[in-house]
């Protein structure tokens, strides 16, 4: 069949497609008017006739091709297809049920899926973490080498018991600029943490490290001069939700860089892919956890009318919520 | 059909068996489009710092969240919720797809976002530079771990309509190749000259054993017969 004849032949076939694709050549109509036509022709998920037509498209543009059409009308069938293409495979995800079944089944078992890497992961962080307030209480000048003299000045001028205004020193209407900092400071914390265990995991290594050490420096140091009373409740409630979200982000920091460093038997490029894959499903809870975390310093370790033992107790709570959480939800479903 | 040259295609097939070809984005046009992106970004940041900077504290805090959603999620959002394409990235007629030529879901680009943070690395994308120059798909780290390209996308082509003329049959055979090169010099004409036309089509003055001088109205007409037009 000659070109021409098989442009005649399909030309309105195409014209149809095409402007279904809203990539007609003759424009016609405002560009809002025609994205409105192209949302409702989406949303009436584009007729049932489209993954017939979609395929008869595909066969032109092989006709079109083997047959040696000229470029232009090969050009003008690759692009209905690639957009065809595009719309076809769109995945649809209903965001409100993936949502909820992610928290009451996905996450926690994506969490024990990693178990050895969140174990390798809290073991470094709270390794260093208690080892560091464990070395101040018998050569307290150590601090001295995570944190630096003013820092620390700071820190205990912020819990000083005898200021009237335990925690960090502000008033109640500040509790959301904290609430802000502390998710645009932790999160994105726990967010590079996890980025880069990429290279190798060295990333998630030294930002476990690092953390366990300056946090265990402030609270072995505060501990050591005797602001107990102030720092450890002030900080018992959040403390589950954030030292928690950090050990998980170097789990996932962990995962990607070991699935580069021993592939197993797929490519390493391969092997990268899905645990990516896997990995940044986790850091979705993770951020969340994040962001309660933050949400809880704000809110509730800013208090400091509450008795300390309450704040124990809801700190200690918080704890043991949160392996249960992870040691059983969603395991009746564990077999997809 | 096809010839093996160096270029920036990267072929897909799709289910139903056809191959897609993807013109990738090299380093230049992405670069440029992250220059965008960011000078709208400061300017969001510059509104919002005035408008927060009278509220006090709370309007600290919101600015802080805004800069934490922001730096994380701006290209996310309008990743998946724009056919992958940033603001920056559409100004240059650029998009993120999946590597298999499908639009990019949330987890993708969520993926892609996140390992910015080591593609920026050392300095400007130091790392992200090397990665793209390193593989065929100038994918840079993020790019790899979530299978993602950043692709032209195609506009409707610059190649104009052959223009109409009587078509003949030229006196002379030509082989598959040569009536592909006159049919793409016909649908070139819109962006050559008319002297670069003629001169093209004497090229091909030795063809002719009768000696007829071609030029660019013979070999228009030819091209027109080549695509069956009478």
């Amino acid at each position: 069949m000659k070109q021409s004849d098989f442009e005649k032949k399909y030309l309105g076939f195409w014209e149809d497609i095409e402007k279904l694709l809203d990539i007609s050549p003759v424009a016609s109509g405002s560009s809002t008017e025609k994205r409105k036509q192209r949302k409702n022709l989406l949303r009436s998920d584009l007729g049932e006739t489209f993954p017939e037509n979609y395929r008869l498209l595909c066969h032109h543009l092989s006709l079109a091709r083997s047959r040696h059409y000229s470029p232009l009308l090969v050009e003008r069938l690759e692009q209905m297809v690639i957009r065809s293409h595009q719309l076809f495979y769109k995945r649809k995800t209903h965001l409100l049920s993936t949502v909820l079944r992610y928290f009451t089944f996905d996450f926690a078992r994506s969490v024990r899926n990693e178990w050895r890497w969140v174990l390798l992961s809290a073991i470094l962080f709270f390794g260093s973490f208690i080892g560091m307030i464990v070395s101040l209480q018998f050569y307290p000048d150590m601090v001295y080498t995570v944190i630096s003299a003013e820092q620390l000045a700071d820190m205990e001028t912020m819990y000083d018991p005898t200021v009237d205004k335990i925690g960090r020193n502000r008033d109640s209407a500040t509790d959301f600029q904290m609430f802000g900092y502390y998710i645009f400071n932790n999160t994105g914390i726990g967010l590079k943490t996890f980025a880069s265990g990429l290279v190798f995991g060295i990333g998630s290594v030294i930002t476990l490290l690092f953390n366990g050490l300056v946090i265990g420096g402030v609270a072995g140091h505060l501990t050591y001069i005797g602001y107990s009373s102030t720092f450890w409740p002030f900080v018992s409630g959040h403390s589950a939700m954030e030292l928690g979200a950090i050990v998980l982000s170097g789990a996932a920091g962990f995962k990607l860089g070991f699935s580069i460093i021993s592939p197993g038997r797929k490519s390493r490029l391969r092997s990268l892919r899905d645990s990516a894959r896997e990995a940044v499903f986790m850091m979705y809870g993770v951020a969340t956890m994040f962001i309660v975390a933050a949400f809880i310093e704000a809110y509730w370790s800013s208090i400091s009318t509450i008795p300390a033992m309450i704040k124990y107790s809801v700190g200690i709570g918080l704890w043991v919520l949160l392996l249960i959480y992870f040691v059983f939800v969603g395991r009746s479903r564990a077999t997809r | 059909m096809q010839s093996k040259l160096l270029d920036s295609l990267s072929t897909v097939q799709t289910p139903e068996g056809v191959d897609l070809y993807l013109r990738l984005a090299g380093v230049w046009p992405r670069s440029v489009a992250w220059i965008i992106d960011s000078l709208i970004r400061i300017a969001v940041y510059i509104v919002l710092s005035i408008v927060t900077g009278m509220m006090g504290d709370i309007g600290a805090g919101f600015m802080l969240i805004s800069i934490f959603l922001i730096e994380w999620f701006y290209p996310v959002v309008f990743e998946v919720l724009n056919d992958g394409m940033t603001p920056g990235k559409k100004s240059l007629g650029i998009q993120v797809l999946n590597g298999d030529g499908t639009p990019i879901g949330w987890s993708s680009s969520m993926l892609r976002n996140i390992l910015r943070t080591v593609d920026f690395l050392p300095l400007f994308y130091g790392v992200g530079f090397i990665s793209m120059l390193l593989n065929d798909r100038f994918q840079r780290l993020g790019d790899l771990a979530a299978d993602t390209v950043v692709v032209y996308r195609n506009d409707i082509s610059r190649l104009s309509d052959i223009p109409h003329q009587d078509a003949i049959k030229p006196v002379f055979d030509l082989n598959l190749k040569e009536q592909q090169a006159i049919i793409r010099y016909a649908e070139r004409t819109g962006q050559l000259s008319n002297e670069r036309l003629e001169e093209l089509a004497e090229i091909l003055d030795p063809l002719d054993q009768h000696q007829h001088k071609m030029n660019k109205k013979k070999l228009l007409a030819i091209a027109n017969g080549l695509i069956g037009r009478v």
